[in-house]
């Protein structure tokens, strides 16, 4: 058993002792991603939950060179590693930036927005578990409409989170980021093909991998690939891809599913299930992913 | 300056390795050889990296690490691999 495992395990770039939750969504994903990458990677990660799994001291579970700084300034970092890397004259080596959707489109904003407009040679990834995870589920830019966090909590008061995801992919496209797109556990081989393509883009690429989190929404840690499926066949997670801004592909929706499917597998949005308010919420959260598959084409 | 400046802290690359992370596990997958397609789904979908195998001797997974998530389980689409309860 032992020289077989030695045999036939695959040389992943992000070793297992991680400590990631059982289950986690975004520790898939990162691995799948990073192997999609290669090894000749340069990875600056911003502060978030994948920074604090993959690195406790005084291990670190990735086998590419990988730099942590602060929550808000992996794209500077990546910045600075990219113009280092050019002014020494290496070529053939891919500077990565990732982060959390906190580090993403809240704290990081700012340094991406600037990482994007001076047009460096990066990939930013937007590993989107749509809340703060690491330090107790609080609400993002990126949670769902209507969702429970610790600090969006529902009750008699309030249904949730009453703000809508604000649309980074707008917003990179509105960078003129040479290539945009969404990727999900779903569909790896989609994935694969869609961060080698980043990865050989030169210029700003832009990757959003949504990340189901057990312990965030609220479900068993056998289902993050089937919730991440159910996200794209409501509409609420369209997968998409820009070239220069245009948009070149979509994956289309194999067979509609009503919102409250995906709703109530989680309990982040359980509350909603439980009254006639939240009926009419459920009808709002619909409009939005009908919204979605009108804007995309997704049927 | 005899000695090189060193800023933050370095540590070895896959060093996570030390941590045998299945001592976490509640459940541990057991593989039924004799129905498994080697399709490699739950190579592909393991969050750990941890699951190994091939045409030849289909797939397990290293107990070492394994947390128990149970997404192999879920993802099978021959449904070959059972979470059984760990007994320690």
């Amino acid at each position: 058993m032992e020289d077989l495992k030695q045999k036939l395990m695959k040389k992943h770039l992000l070793a297992p002792g991680h400590t990631a939750c059982a289950g986690c969504g975004e520790a898939l994903g990162m691995r799948l991603i990073v192997d999609a990458i290669g090894p000749n990677c340069i990875i600056a990660n911003a502060t978030g939950c994948s920074e604090i799994f993959t690195s406790k001291y005084p291990q670190s579970a990735w086998e590419v060179p990988w730099v942590h700084s602060l929550f808000e300034n992996s794209s500077a970092i990546a910045s600075g590693v990219e113009v280092a890397l050019k002014a020494r004259g290496k070529t053939g080596i891919k500077v990565v930036a990732m982060g959390g959707d906190g580090a993403t489109a809240d704290i990081g904003i700012g340094c991406i927005s600037g990482m994007w407009e001076r047009g460096h040679n990066i990939l930013y990834v937007c590993l989107d578990n749509e809340a703060y995870m690491n330090t107790g589920i609080q609400r993002s830019s990126q949670t769902p409409f209507n969702a429970s966090t610790t600090t969006s909590p529902s009750g008699s008061e309030s249904m949730g989170n009453q703000t809508l995801k604000k649309d980074m992919i707008a917003i990179a496209n509105a960078h003129r980021v040479k290539y945009v797109a969404t990727v999900s556990l779903a569909n790896p081989k989609d994935l694969e093909r869609k961060v080698k393509k980043a990865v050989e883009t030169v210029g700003p690429s832009y990757i959003h991998f949504q990340a189901p989190c057990p312990l965030g929404w609220g479900f068993d840690s056998d289902k993050a690939v089937e919730i991440a499926k159910l996200a794209i066949n409501t509409g609420l997670f369209p997968v998409i891809e820009y070239e220069d801004g245009q948009l070149v592909k979509v994956q289309k929706i194999a067979k509609k599913v009503p919102v409250e499917d995906y709703l109530k597998t989680q309990s982040r949005f359980r509350h909603l299930l439980k009254s006639d308010a939240g009926k009419k919420v459920i009808a709002q959260i619909q409009t939005i992913a009908d919204a979605n598959i009108e804007k995309f084409g997704l049927v | 300056m005899s000695k090189m400046l060193k800023p933050g802290i370095n540590v070895k690359p896959g060093s996570s390795k030390e941590n045998k992370t299945g001592s976490w596990r509640n459940y541990y997958p057991k593989f039924d050889h004799a129905k498994c397609i080697a399709c490699g789904t739950c190579e592909t979908y393991c969050p750990e990296g941890i699951i190994f195998g091939d045409k030849e001797h289909k797939y397990d997974a290293d107990l070492d690490y394994c947390k128990g998530c149970g997404i192999c389980a879920n993802i099978c689409p021959v449904k070959c691999i059972e979470m059984l309860l760990e007994v320690r």
